[in-house]
């Protein structure tokens, strides 16, 4: 083969195979995006659960109260802070620094849980 | 409930007995009430049909009679209860019929289930049947959302800091605290420095024979951390009471009864006029205990105390709303 032919064979097999690596990098992002979009933690039985939720930066984590009695979520370090949650309400907060964040019920204090942020 | 020919009943229903090394859990789960009355140092219980005799014979020696309700969650709707205004209701009929008809009311707290100002008219509305003075303290249910502002706003006149007062009634020293303000995580009821203070200050220059009636929402003594019932620094308050010869201390919170003698010390928890919640340990965790319809009337209920001026302890009866 000439060598102008196995240059643009070269070139070609570099251009598709860019395109491959970018299209399966936007990809993964958009796959990552799609985990970031929801967590749900569900509160039961004067208890968290998880207990311990760990998630990446960007997430939104949901809080449903599920038990027959109201339940407040609040940051140890008042970094967020629900209303007070009755059986069905939610509670959002999206977690765009990492770090751990303990938080509590502030109506039964006893219930404790924290959302570890990577 | 079994009745012996003395007409002394043990309430037995758990197998809890009376622990005579003057340690006393009086746990009556449902049924009529008991009367609890401390003669000579030694405490024996009595059935609420017996009520009327010693009324009858408080009355001769003059007395103060009050009532103590607590935990009314007005606005609860689950299925424990889906009627907590007419249990209330009930109370109040129960209250009203009375023997000795109480002077006054004290609230224990938990008023309201979610500190809706709804809520709050309605358990005042209630509480107008029975055409007494109402004494408050907030449960936590009370100050939800804006740090107990509006509770304070309803039933916080006179009072300091987050709502602690005194008052006397008849030689007797009656003193509200607050235990449910500024929860940490992780921790139980709390009734902070200022309070504290404030409390030494209020009892420092009474004679130590007057009569003391503290009441709290949360339990001020250890009855289950572990479900968050009990008060972190309550042991300072009690420690601030040692001088005096009877200090009957009356709680709520815990949605049953139950009672300890320490020393000159009664402690009394009341229950609820809304639901029960489990005995500790008995469940995985303190939320409304459902029981069914027929029997959920005698398990809740009032409080009834009586004082006879000069007895030494005051006499606390439970009633069903049965």
């Amino acid at each position: 083969m000439r060598s102008s032919v196995w240059i643009l064979v070269l070139a070609t097999s570099v251009i598709a195979a860019s395109a491959l690596l970018a299209g399966s990098r936007s990809l993964a992002a958009s796959a990552e995006q799609a985990q970031a979009s929801s967590v749900e933690v569900k509160i039961d039985n004067f208890s968290f659960g998880p207990a311990t939720l760990t998630v990446p930066v960007g997430t939104t984590v949901t809080w449903t109260n599920r038990d027959d009695i109201p339940h407040t979520v609040v940051s140890d370090e008042k970094i967020f802070k629900s209303k007070v949650l009755d059986t069905d309400e939610k509670f959002s907060f999206t977690f765009t620094k990492p770090g751990t964040y303990p938080y509590f019920c502030s109506i039964h204090p006893k219930m404790t849980g924290k959302v570890v942020v990577q | 409930m079994a009745k012996n020919s003395k007409d002394e009943i043990l309430h037995d229903h758990n197998h809890d007995g009376i622990d005579r090394r003057g340690f006393l859990k009086c746990m009556a789960w449902a049924g009529t009430g008991t009367l609890c009355v401390m003669q000579g140092g030694v405490l024996k219980s009595y059935s609420l049909s017996r009520l009327s005799d010693l009324g009858a014979s408080a009355a001769a020696a003059g007395e103060l009679s009050f009532a103590q309700i607590s935990d009314s969650h007005m606005g609860f709707n689950k299925p424990a209860n889906p009627d907590v205004a007419g249990t209330l209701k009930a109370a109040v009929d129960k209250i009203n019929a009375l023997p000795t008809a109480p002077e006054f009311l004290l609230h224990t707290g938990d008023i309201s289930h979610l500190s809706k100002p709804e809520e709050f008219d309605t358990v005042d509305q209630i509480l107008k049947a029975t055409g007494k003075e109402v004494f408050f303290v907030p449960g936590e249910h009370d100050v939800l959302n804006d740090d107990g502002a509006q509770f304070h706003e309803r039933y916080g006149k006179g009072t300091k800091g987050s709502g602690w007062y005194s008052f006397d009634k008849k030689g007797v020293h009656f003193v509200g605290l607050v235990n449910v303000m500024n929860l940490k995580a992780g921790g139980l009821g709390t009734l902070g420095h200022d309070q504290l203070e404030w409390l030494e200050d209020d009892v420092k220059h009474l004679k130590s024979s007057t009569p003391i009636v503290v009441f709290a929402h949360i339990p001020l003594w250890s009855v289950y951390p572990e479900w968050g019932w009990g008060t972190e620094d309550s042991a300072q308050a009690l420690a601030y009471l040692k001088k005096f010869g009877s200090v009957t201390v009356l709680n709520g919170h815990i949605h049953q009864i139950m009672q300890k003698v320490e020393g000159n010390v009664t402690f009394h928890t009341a229950a609820s006029t809304a639901f029960p919640q489990p005995q500790p340990g008995k469940a995985d965790s303190p939320g409304p205990m459902k029981v069914p319809a027929e029997q959920l009337r005698g398990i809740l209920g009032i409080t009834d105390v009586n004082y006879v001026r000069g007895q030494h302890a005051l006499a606390v009866v439970d009633s069903s709303l049965a």
